[in-house]
């Protein structure tokens, strides 16, 4: 009941007094109880908390207060934002315990719009990952095929939405990592602007690419939240001091004269020919809705790969270095603190993000900075300047969001490099700091795709309305993966 | 150029971890395998570049240096594994 509606939709039905947010949210962890135990979204379910916070925006209601966006909506954060008295685990054994003595700012911004927060859900364990399996807890499942990854890092957000789960979630992207999730969950997903959204509280992954975003059933609910996340936080030293508009303004179903960029690069070896046919059906759907398009170049993308998983990893090493058994987190027993740190950080991390620090800490040490991080770094601009200057000539540029539909589980993880190529398609938009979202865009056997659509820095509103517009001559957002037989069959209860 | 055994053996230290034969083994084999990859950037001429780190270029984030509130010891030590009278406690500190 009212679960598989859009925030806005929801948002109607609590200002009329149709339905109260105490009825929502019992009905969506009646929902979590009975799917989550295949599904494995969540990896704690916060249901006295969230109906006291329902009953409190009921109250609210009663008294004829008029009703915010977001207010008496469900929704999950994604178990890397810090939640003050709820656990936050990172999906690691290193945070297991981890208790956060404070919220991010987005968990406040959230809160003070009203939402009722439903529980954390899985990810790759410090989002370091493309399918959700490194989580230490769970396998997340992607509802619309059980025997395959739901893509990661925020595997666990796509799916809660994907699900019904969850009116809307909050993940973080460092290399695709909102995006990708949705592309192969089938909703929408956002990465907003290097700075856009406070990476305050956000555990710190690599903090020059790490961005906080929305992930969302319709393009409208996606604006919602973004209203509700965006704007200037002196919290973060990285924040952009900058106008914030009402993102729903862009809402509106014409892009006729838009300028839209097709970067060949992102069409090339690696790109399953279903996918790509799938866009190539999607951009025919923009060039009658009155789009201007054209192939254009980003000469350096091949670059990005290697560019990225230098920075990404030595910004990791160098973040990771807290976790030493002091403070917070786990701590291995041993005779002296140098064997304590050791023992701690070797019991405590799993095998990718060991492989991460190996790969930053080799990078970042004596001899090799020059070679690696700071090339990377100025390889970064090479490729930053390739969006400027095909910015010139479009209003935003669009590629497949993924070079595949969903892969099935352990096909990718046995090889770590392969894993890494598998994102090609996302990871230069973060090193380039513009925005990107992600929107479903067709189907290959059965499993969504996802079309991506990236900007100018701040330029969020122009993704908004191209998404939109897709959006509203198109059915695919519409369909949802038939689970509750596949559940049932699979009896895991 | 190739990473070795002894490498790795290295960064571990550096990065305070103990690893596995089978650890060591496998991260000497796919640190060579990514880094050999990541060679190509070596093709790029970069003299000249200036490195990028923020889409948006700040410079010099500064606020007023004043006294605010800030999380109580209590709740700073909440989450420590062994903590005692106000302090954080570890195992002995060796200087061999």
């Amino acid at each position: 009941m009212g679960i598989e509606k859009s925030v806005s939709e929801l948002h109607e039905l609590l200002a009329h007094k149709d339905m109260s947010s105490t009825e929502l949210t019992k009905a969506y962890i009646e929902r979590i109880q009975a799917v989550d135990p295949k599904l494995k979204a969540y990896l704690t379910v916060l249901e006295d908390q969230a109906l006291a916070q329902a009953a409190e925006v009921d109250r609210r209601i009663a008294q004829g207060e008029v009703l915010g966006a977001l207010e008496g909506i469900p929704m999950a954060l994604k178990d890397n934002l810090c939640t003050e008295g709820v656990r936050t685990s990172c999906a690691s054994k290193m945070l297991e315990n981890f208790i956060p003595p404070y919220n991010a700012t987005v968990t406040d911004r959230l809160r003070t719009a009203g939402t009722i927060l439903l529980g954390k859900v899985n990810m790759d364990e410090f989002a370091m990952g493309s399918s959700t399996e490194n989580s230490y807890f769970a396998k997340t499942r992607n509802p619309w095929d059980l025997e395959c990854v739901p893509g990661g890092s925020s595997g666990g957000a796509a799916v809660a939405v994907a699900a019904d789960e969850a009116a809307f979630a909050l993940g973080s992207d460092t290399g695709g990592s909102i995006r990708q999730p949705a592309a192969f969950c089938g909703v929408v997903g956002m990465k907003p602007t290097y700075g856009a959204v406070s990476r305050y509280g956000l555990i710190a992954f690599a903090s020059s690419l790490d961005q906080i975003g929305p992930l969302t059933k319709t393009v409208r609910d996606n604006a919602l939240v973004m209203n509700a996340i965006a704007g200037y936080d002196r919290l973060d030293s990285t924040s952009v001091p900058f106008e914030k508009p009402d993102y729903t303004e862009f809402l509106v179903n014409n892009i006729r004269g838009l300028k839209i960029g097709i970067p060949k690069e992102y069409y090339g070896e690696g790109i399953d020919p279903d996918v790509a046919k799938g866009i190539q059906a999607g951009i025919q759907t923009l060039i009658n809705l009155g789009a201007e398009v054209a192939e254009c170049s980003l000469p350096h993308t091949e670059y990005a790969i290697p560019a990225y998983y230098l920075i990404a990893t030595a910004e990791a090493s160098s973040n990771l270095a807290r976790y030493d058994g002091v403070r917070y987190g786990y701590r291995a027993e041993a005779e002296d603190v140098l064997g304590m740190f050791k023992k701690t950080r070797s019991e405590g991390f799993g095998q990718e993000v060991k492989r991460r620090i190996m790969l930053g800490t080799y990078a970042l040490s004596s001899g090799y900075y020059d070679a690696y991080y700071l090339k990377a770094q100025k390889v970064r601009t090479l490729i930053k300047q390739d969006f400027d200057k095909a910015f010139e000539r479009f209003d935003v540029l669009l590629s497949p969001t993924a070079p595949t539909a969903a892969f099935k589980f352990g096909e990718k993880s046995a090889n770590p490099l392969a894993m890494y190529l598998s994102d090609i398609t996302t990871v230069p938009i973060n090193l380039a700091g513009i925005p990107a979202i992600s929107i479903p865009a067709g189907f290959v056997n059965g499993l969504p795709i996802g079309m991506q659509f990236m900007g100018k820095a701040l330029d969020e509103g122009t993704l908004y309305r191209a998404a939109y517009t897709f959006e509203q001559n198109t059915y695919y957002h519409t369909l949802k993966p038939q689970l509750s037989g596949e559940v049932l069959t699979c009896g895991s209860r | 150029m190739t990473i070795s055994r002894e490498d790795v053996e290295y960064v571990a230290a550096l990065a305070r971890l103990e690893l596995t034969e089978q650890e060591t083994q496998e991260y000497t084999e796919q640190l060579n395998s990514i880094l050999g990859y990541a060679a190509m950037l070596e093709r790029l001429d970069t003299d000249g570049v200036v490195p990028t780190a923020h889409a948006v270029p700040l410079h010099n984030v500064l606020r007023e240096d004043q006294v605010s509130p800030s999380i109580p010891q209590e709740k700073a030590l909440q989450n420590a594994p062994d903590a005692d009278e106000g302090f954080f406690r570890v195992p002995k500190i060796s200087l061999t």
